[in-house]
Formats: structure tokens, C-alpha cells, sequence
């Protein structure tokens, strides 16, 4: 071998450890990203507001009587009634609604709509309804003291009071008897970090509906941030400038 | 010109007996009351409010009801203070003492209620320690206890000849303090953007209104009973004076009520809750129109001002009774009214099904543990004045007048 050849084959070979060394480099790095899910967070580490979690429902893809998003919630959450519709909790309905204009009628599931501007937070005397940096919001169990004043502020009806003992809880869904309590947009789901979504977006889907769109508002490469970018969509009481991380499509 | 102060050094001051039979039948009939309402309280706790007649549609009902009340009329009950010892009208020298023990006792009741309706009442020191402080309830339970605490200091200065000189600055502070409180009261539904009955800034001055014919009028009746039932004789041109304020007062309501209603009938967004409220609410609007307007407005109004009722004690005690019940009628249409009327969610749609009762008028049915519970606040605060009189001067022993 030539002196300029053995030059040549040492900077080839410099080059692939370069290049070897830089991608072992950023596999550790991002070691999650590699072999993990790309949603991945451990539970230990803090909530930011680098990603905004949100819904887009659309109402055309609603099948009118499915139910399976609300019993979904239910199972999930342990939510069971007691006969009492009055006073029993509901997470998430379904609403059946007619244009007064067209005539048109629709059906939506309706729940927390987690706002960037929660009156509910706003509201609460002791700062049990708060609203993490990703856009979730939430009761503190633990510091609710049962004013129900938040259930008045919110203008979409979304809280339940519990007016009776709770059996048979889930461990993940915390719940009292004297507490006001919301969909939590599951976010035990979401805080395992392995890419579930809520349980009534997983049970549209695997009712074939996909009616409910789960995912990241701020990232623009999710498929819930592609969905609202190709069509509009529509916040319930926009009036109020809440923000809110639910929208809905052909309402 | 006197002040308040020098005034307790002229008047003599005194406890009530405590011995007559009906001093002890009103102290047992107020004890049964409280022991129900704690039964009741008790029974809501355990059992959860499932007892009660609130749901998740009409969160707040009538112990709310008669909280708000209690509160608003206890700021109110200090007029006769503020005017002796900010205003320095020495008619009410005498009656400053009473004035200010109604006061605290109203909102002891009040609050009595409120926190033992909560769902976890038990969590009492958690409200008082953790402070989320762009809520006006967080607001309130400062407002509510430095009220307690200045009106407490207030009766000090005046029981305690060395501290007269303090009366009139601790008064001044206690009349800005209240008129704080029902402000933040008010606004406890004024900032309600979400539900068309509220969502008004006039719901404070509205409120102010409101505490100051109610506390004027609850006031006048303690009087009455207070003298009348111990022996005192009472000057007539106090409870004239008092009636003329009380007239002023519930003009002032009926003013704010007018302006309210009118301004919401003006904006079409509004047409709806205020054609619930004024027309088709069924019981809501039989209770404005008769209970409210009727019977504790324009009633006592007519019996307080024409000639021969205006006159009159009995009358215008009855007037005052009018008015306070009238008061009550009005939180009541105010809170349970303002829930009652469905929440637009979907405006231009109409919901044809919902499991939540999404668009429908809501309707409330007061249970007796709830009841029960609002009786026992009343009764709470009553036997705090009554109990207070037994124990320390706030009576003075005869009239004085200038």
C-alpha cells in the first residue's frame, strides 16, 4: 500500500468511527427514542408546557347512540351510577343536538375541555382545580374541600360532585365521596408515556368510528395538529376566550 | 359634636335578665334548632349529599341560600354603628353596641352554614391554609374573618371606657371593611362569565343594596324585640329614623333590580334567562314577582310610607318582617333561579338528547336535612345575640335619644 493509499484508507476509516462514534453518541442520548415509544417521560420527570394535550372531535364521525366512549370512561375510572341520574357523576356524555336553521341533526361526546383559561381554576378557593403546564386539567383530591363552586363556573357542565361513597375504586382514579372530580384526560395514560390515549379515543377507535382525535397541540407532526391544520375547527363557547384544548369538528 | 365614644361614657349600659320563662323557651327553642342542624349536617356528611335536594345540576340550594343571606344582612346590621361612630349621629350611640353584636352574629350563622354544607367539612383547615388567591371565595374567607375580627375590636372600644378614643377609626375601617365583603359576596356570582343570570358587575352594588335594607330592617326588628321583650321603653323618633332608611334602602334594591333585569332585557344573548326569570320560570318567577317585588318590596314600601301604618310600630315591624323575607325570596331567585336556567352550551342548536340534562330547566326540591340545616345557621345566630346580651352590657338600660 502506497503511502497515499494508507493515508486515504486511515481518513476513511477516522470518518466511520466519526460517524459511528456520533450515532452511538445521540443513540444514548435520546436512548428512549430508540428503543422506547416516542412519547416516553418518566413518571418522575416534571410536566412542561412544550406539549399541549388535547382532543378534536368530529361530529360527523359521532354515530349517533354509540355509546362506547362514555362506558369506556366509566370502566376505566370506576364510575358507577347508582340510579340516581340526578346525582350520579358523569365524565363524559353524549349530547344529540339539531340546527335550528338546517335542521341538521349531530351527536358528540361532551367532557372537560380542558381551557387554557380554566374558570374552575379561577374559581377555587384553595387551588384544588389547577391546570398543568401540558394542558391538562385536574381536581387535587386531597385539598378539595367540596365547595362546588368550579361546578358553577364551568360553562360546559363537565364536573360531577360525588354524593355518595365510592366503591371499588381504580387505583390510577382517585376518587371521594365530598369532592368534585373531571375528566383527567386520563392522564395516568398519558403520564405512562408509552403512546396511550384516553379510553374513549381508544374506544371510538376500536369501534371504527375515530371520532376522537387524541394527541399533542403543539406539535405540528402529530395527527391531531394535521387534522385541525387541513380542516377548521370550533371551540364550544369561543365567546368566553378559554382555549380550549377540546374542539370540535362539523358541528 | 358627640361621638360614639364619649356617648358610652353617658349611657349606662346593661345585661339582660335571663330569668323569665320566655328567655328560656326562646334559649331551648333556638338550642332544638342548632341540635337539628347539626343532626342534619352531621347526616349529610356521613351519608354524602345524596340526603339533600342539591344535584349536579342545582349545586348550591337553600343552605346557600340562607348563607348568602345571613352574610349580606350581617354588613348591613352595622349601619347603625357606622352611623354613630363614622357619621357621628349620637341617636345611635346607644344602639351601636347591638348594632355591631348582630353583626357577628349573623355572620357567624352564615358561615356556620356554609361550612357544614361543604363536602368535606372536615377539611376546614385546609381552606384556611391553602389560598388560591384570584378566587373571590379565597377573598371572602379573609373578608369574613377580619370582619369578625374588626367587629370584635369595635365592641371592645366601645365596652372599654380607656379604648373610646379608638371607636371611631376602628368604625371607619369596619365601614370600608364590610362594604368590601358584600362587594366580594356580590361578585361571588358576578364573575360567573359561564351562566347569564350572573355574570354582572352590578351584582355588587346590587348586593350593597341588598345588605343595607336587610341589615337595617333585621336590625329594627332586634330592637323592637330586644326592648320590648326586657321592659325598655324605646324612642319612637329611633324607629322612625330607622323606618326612613329602611324606606331609602329598599328603593335603592328596587332600583338595582330594575337596572339589572332592564340592561339584560336590552342585549338579545340575555332575552332568554331573563324571559325564564320574569315570565315562564314557574316558581322562580311567582317568587319574584309575589315574593320579591310584591310582598317584600312594594308592601312594606306602601305600609312604611302612608300615614297611619307609617306610624306605627306594629306595622312597620311587620314591615321590616316583609322586607327580610322578601330578602330571603330574592337570594333564593338569585341562586337557585340562576342554576335553574340551562347552561348554552350549543347556542343556535337545540339538544334533543343528553343524559346530563343538558338544556333543560333544572328543577330543586329542598330536602329536610337541608332544611334543617339553614334553620339551625339562623337559629346559630340568633342565640349568639341573645346569649350575648345575657353576658355582656350591650343593652343600654334606658333610651337615650338627643
Amino acid at each position: 500500500m502506497s503511502d497515499g493509499k494508507k493515508i486515504l484508507a486511515d481518513q476513511s476509516r477516522r470518518r466511520f468511527l466519526a460517524k459511528a462514534g456520533v450515532a452511538v453518541a445521540a443513540g444514548i442520548a435520546s436512548g428512549v427514542r430508540i428503543i422506547g415509544f416516542p412519547d416516553a417521560r418518566a413518571a418522575t420527570d416534571p410536566v412542561t408546557g412544550a406539549r399541549r394535550w388535547g382532543m378534536l372531535i368530529d361530529a360527523d364521525k359521532c354515530a349517533t347512540g354509540c355509546n362506547a366512549c362514555v362506558q369506556a370512561c366509566d370502566d376505566e375510572h370506576g364510575i358507577k351510577g347508582h340510579g340516581r341520574p340526578q346525582t350520579d357523576a358523569q365524565w363524559i356524555r353524549k349530547v344529540t343536538l339539531r340546527d335550528r336553521a338546517s335542521g341538521r341533526e349531530t351527536s358528540l361526546p361532551l367532557m372537560c375541555q380542558h381551557c387554557e383559561k380554566p374558570p374552575c381554576v379561577d374559581v377555587c378557593p384553595t387551588g384544588a382545580s389547577f391546570r398543568r403546564a401540558d394542558g391538562v386539567v385536574l381536581v387535587d383530591k386531597h385539598t378539595c374541600i367540596g365547595c362546588r363552586y368550579c361546578m358553577l363556573a364551568c360553562p360546559y357542565k363537565a364536573r360531577s360532585f360525588i354524593h355518595e361513597d365510592v366503591t371499588d375504586q381504580k387505583p390510577w382514579s382517585p376518587r371521594g365521596k365530598g369532592t368534585v372530580e373531571s375528566c383527567n384526560l386520563c392522564v395516568h395514560r398519558i403520564d405512562e408515556g408509552k403512546g396511550r390515549i384516553p379510553a374513549c379515543a381508544e374506544a371510538c377507535e376500536r369501534e371504527g368510528h375515530r371520532a376522537i382525535l387524541f394527541g399533542d397541540l403543539n406539535d405540528p407532526a402529530s395527527d391531531i395538529a394535521k387534522a385541525r391544520a387541513e380542516q377548521e375547527s370550533r371551540e364550544l363557547r369561543a365567546d368566553l376566550g378559554l382555549n380550549t384544548g377540546v374542539r370540535y369538528q362539523n358541528l | 359634636m358627640a361621638t360614639a365614644g364619649n356617648m358610652t361614657d353617658t349611657t349606662g349600659f346593661t345585661v339582660i335578665e335571663g330569668r323569665s320563662a320566655g328567655f328560656y323557651a326562646l334559649t331551648a327553642g333556638l338550642a332544638a334548632l342548632i341540635a337539628a342542624g347539626l343532626w342534619a349536617a352531621h347526616t349529610m356528611d356521613a351519608e354524602g349529599h345524596r340526603v339533600t335536594g342539591m344535584t349536579n345540576q342545582i349545586v348550591w340550594g337553600i343552605p346557600h341560600v340562607f348563607a348568602v343571606f345571613l352574610i349580606v344582612t350581617a354588613s348591613g346590621a352595622l349601619n347603625a354603628a357606622s352611623l354613630s361612630s363614622v357619621m357621628g349621629r349620637t341617636r345611635y350611640a346607644p344602639y351601636a353596641r347591638l348594632s355591631g353584636l348582630l353583626a357577628i352574629a349573623l355572620l357567624i350563622g352564615g358561615l356556620a352554614i356554609i361550612t357544614l354544607d361543604l363536602g368535606r367539612p372536615d377539611r376546614l383547615v385546609v381552606a384556611l391554609t391553602h389560598f388560591n388567591m384570584k378566587s373571590v371565595f379565597a377573598w371572602n374567607v379573609f373578608l369574613y374573618t377580619g370582619f369578625l375580627v374588626l367587629a370584635a375590636l369595635y365592641l371592645w372600644t366601645l365596652m372599654e371606657r380607656r379604648m373610646s378614643r379608638r371607636t371611631k377609626p376602628v368604625g371607619v375601617v369596619l365601614l370600608v371593611w364590610r362594604l368590601t365583603l358584600t362587594t366580594a359576596t356580590g361578585l361571588i356570582f358576578g364573575v360567573l362569565v359561564a351562566r347569564e343570570a350572573y355574570d354582572a358587575a352590578l351584582m355588587a352594588p346590587l348586593f350593597i343594596a341588598m345588605s343595607l335594607a336587610f341589615g337595617t330592617a333585621a336590625f329594627l326588628l332586634l330592637l323592637i324585640a330586644a326592648f320590648d321583650w326586657t321592659g325598655r321603653s324605646m324612642d319612637d323618633a329611633a324607629v322612625q329614623d330607622l323606618k326612613r332608611m329602611l324606606v331609602v334602602f329598599v328603593t335603592i334594591v328596587v332600583y338595582f333590580v330594575v337596572l339589572f333585569h332592564g340592561v339584560k332585557l336590552y342585549a338579545a344573548g340575555y332575552q332568554g334567562i331573563e324571559r325564564f326569570l320574569l315570565v315562564d320560570g314557574g316558581i322562580v318567577t311567582h317568587l319574584f314577582w309575589w315574593g320579591q317585588i310584591a310582598a317584600g318590596s312594594l308592601v312594606p314600601l306602601w305600609l312604611m310610607l302612608w300615614g297611619r301604618t307609617g306610624a306605627s310600630r306594629f306595622w312597620i315591624t311587620v314591615a321590616a318582617t316583609l322586607v327580610l323575607i322578601g330578602g330571603l325570596v330574592q337570594v333564593y331567585v338569585i341562586v337557585i333561579g340562576g342554576q335553574a336556567y340551562p347552561l348554552l352550551i350549543f347556542p343556535g342548536k337545540e339538544i334533543i338528547e343528553s343524559s346530563f340534562y343538558d338544556g333543560v330547566v333544572n328543577t330543586y326540591r329542598p330536602s329536610l336535612p337541608e332544611t334543617l340545616l339553614a334553620l339551625g345557621g339562623v337559629a346559630a345566630a340568633l342565640l349568639v345575640v341573645v346569649l350575648s346580651m345575657r353576658i355582656l352590657e350591650f343593652l343600654p338600660q334606658s333610651r337615650k335619644s338627643d
